[in-house]
C-alpha cells in the first residue's frame, strides 16, 4: 500500500516536472515545479522523516512563490500569452538529461543495497542529523547564525531607501 | 491536561466544525460592523445566498486552471493546518511536527493568494496577488520564531506536548511577545483588517475583486477559517489549550478560541491598513529582533 502511494507520488513528481517545459506559461511553469518539489517532500515523509519532509513543502513553496515573481518579471513571454519554448539547446539537453535518468534509476536498481543491520533507530530525523554531520553540528549552527544575520545585514544595506522614500 | 488522537475518519466532522467556525467568524465580523444597518446576525445567511444564486463573472483570458487553485485554496490551507490544532482535550493528528505543518501550510497560502490574483488576468487583482507576497515576507520571520518559542518552551514540536508544557503557566503570560506576534501573523495569513493590503478597497478589493458567486463564496469561506483555525491554533499554543476550573474541556476551547477570533475579527474597522513597504520595514528592523530576544528569554528560562 506504502509502496503503491510511493510510487504514485513518485509519478506526479516526474509528471509535474515534464510539465514545467511543456506548459507555456511563467505561472504554469512555476507551480508546476513546486507541485513537483512538493511530490518530493511527500516521498520524505513516507520514509518516516516527518520534519525534513514538512519542511521540504515548507521551503519550496516559499521559493517558488518568491521565483514566480522572478520568472514573470525577466522572462519575455510572461503570461504565455505569446508561444514561447523554455527550452534551449533542445537536443542537447534532452540527450544528457536523458542519459542522466537512466544513470541514476539503473543505478538505483542495479547497485546492491547492504541488508540492515540492527533495527531502525527511533528518531530517523536525528539519525539522518547526525549521519551528515556528526561532529559538525556545533560549528553548523553557529555558522548558520552567522549567515542569517549577514541575510538580514544584507538586505537593510541593500534597502535603506525604498522605493517610496524620497 | 492531555490531548487524545482521534481516529482518522474525524477529518470529515472537522471540515464541518471548520466551517461552523468560519460562519461565526462572518457572524462576528457582522455584528460588529459600526455601520447601520438590520437584521445583521442573518447577514452572512443573506450573502451566502445571494453569493449561491449569482450567475459567476468571467474575465478576458483569464488562467482558469490557476485562479481556480488560488481561490480553492485558503480554505483548503485552513482545513490542513485545523487537523494539527488541538482543541476540547483532542487533535486529528498526532504529529511529531504538529507546528511545522502549521508553518508549512501558512507559507503554502503564499502560493495561493498570489494565484487568486494571477488567473483573472487582471490588473486589481494581480496588484493584490503582488502585495501578498511583500507583505508575506514582512510577517513569515518573526511568525516563525513565534512559532519557535512554545517549541523551545515544550522541548518538541508536537502540539500535544506543547498543550501539556502549560500546566502552570499559560505560554501567553510567559512569551507574551511570541503571542502577539502569532496574532498579528494570522491577521497577515488571513489578508485581513490591517494587513489586508492585498485585499485593500484602494485597488478595488484586489484579490477579491474579481472573484463572483460561489468563487467568491469559497474564498470568503476560506479567509474567515483561515482567521477561525488561527485563534483556535492561537488558544492551544498560548492560552493553555482546553484546561480551565469547573467547565468541561470542550467549554474552554469554545470560549478562547471565540476571545480571541472576537479580538481578530473587531481590529478590521478600528486599526488602519499598514502599507506592505511599511510592515516591511517594521516587522525586521522592530519585531523580527524582539521575536529573537523573545526565543532568547524562553531558551535561557528552559535552560535554567
Amino acid at each position: 500500500m506504502s509502496l503503491l502511494l510511493f510510487a504514485v507520488v513518485g509519478l506526479v513528481a516526474v509528471a509535474s516536472g515534464i510539465a514545467v517545459f511543456v506548459v507555456d506559461s511563467m505561472a504554469r511553469a512555476t507551480f508546476a515545479l513546486a507541485l513537483s518539489f512538493v511530490a518530493v517532500g511527500v516521498e520524505i515523509l513516507l520514509l518516516d522523516l516527518a520534519y525534513l519532509g514538512v519542511i521540504t513543502i515548507l521551503m519550496m513553496v516559499m521559493e517558488m512563490a518568491i521565483m514566480a515573481v522572478f520568472m514573470v518579471m525577466y522572462m519575455m513571454n510572461p503570461a504565455g500569452l505569446m508561444p514561447m519554448s523554455m527550452m534551449h539547446n533542445k537536443r542537447g539537453a534532452l540527450i544528457i538529461s536523458s542519459a542522466a535518468f537512466v544513470v541514476l534509476a539503473a543505478g538505483s536498481l542495479l547497485v546492491p543495497w547492504p541488508s540492515r543491520s540492527g533495527s531502525a533507530p527511533p528518531d530517523l530525523t536525528r539519525a539522518v542529523g547526525d549521519a551528515i554531520m556528526g561532529s559538525k553540528m556545533l560549528v553548523m549552527i553557529a555558522v548558520s547564525a552567522v549567515l542569517f544575520a549577514t541575510m538580514v545585514s544584507a538586505i537593510v544595506l541593500a534597502t535603506a531607501r525604498g522605493r517610496y522614500d524620497s | 491536561m492531555t490531548v487524545t488522537t482521534l481516529p482518522v475518519w474525524s477529518v470529515v466532522p472537522l471540515a464541518a466544525v471548520v466551517v461552523c467556525w468560519a460562519y461565526a467568524a462572518a457572524t462576528v465580523d457582522a455584528a460588529l460592523d459600526p455601520a447601520p444597518g438590520r437584521a445583521r446576525l442573518a447577514r452572512p445567511l443573506v450573502e451566502t445566498s445571494r453569493l449561491l444564486r449569482q450567475p459567476r463573472r468571467v474575465t478576458p483570458a483569464p488562467d482558469l486552471l490557476l485562479w481556480r487553485i488560488g481561490i480553492a485554496g485558503p480554505f483548503v490551507a485552513a482545513l490542513l493546518m485545523a487537523i494539527v490544532v488541538p482543541f476540547g482535550g483532542h487533535v486529528v493528528s498526532g504529529m511529531a511536527v504538529g507546528i511545522v505543518w502549521f508553518n508549512a501550510m501558512d507559507v503554502v497560502l503564499w502560493a495561493f493568494w498570489w494565484l487568486a490574483g494571477w488567473g483573472p488576468n487582471s490588473v486589481y487583482a494581480l496588484v493584490g496577488g503582488y502585495r501578498f507576497l511583500a507583505q508575506a515576507l514582512a510577517y513569515e520571520l518573526p511568525l516563525m520564531f513565534a512559532l519557535t518559542a512554545p517549541a523551545v518552551a515544550a522541548s518538541s514540536l508536537d502540539m500535544r506536548d506543547v498543550v501539556m508544557a502549560q500546566g502552570e503557566l499559560w505560554f501567553a503570560v510567559e512569551m507574551p511577545v511570541a503571542f502577539v506576534v502569532f496574532l498579528i501573523s494570522v491577521v497577515g495569513f488571513s489578508s485581513w483588517g490591517p494587513l489586508g493590503h492585498p485585499a485593500g478597497v484602494d485597488v478595488a478589493d484586489g484579490v477579491l475583486a474579481e472573484p463572483s458567486g460561489l468563487d467568491r463564496l469559497l474564498l470568503l469561506v476560506g479567509r474567515y477559517a483561515l482567521l477561525a483555525v488561527g485563534s483556535a491554533m492561537a488558544a492551544a499554543l498560548f492560552l493553555g489549550g482546553a484546561a480551565g476550573p469547573w467547565l468541561p474541556g470542550w467549554v474552554w476551547s469554545i470560549v478562547k478560541t471565540l476571545a480571541v477570533l472576537v479580538m481578530l475579527v473587531g481590529v478590521r474597522r478600528r486599526v488602519p491598513i499598514v502599507r506592505a513597504d511599511r510592515l516591511m520595514a517594521l516587522a525586521w528592523v522592530v519585531v523580527l529582533p524582539l521575536t529573537l530576544l523573545q526565543v532568547l528569554v524562553v531558551a535561557v528560562v528552559e535552560l535554567r
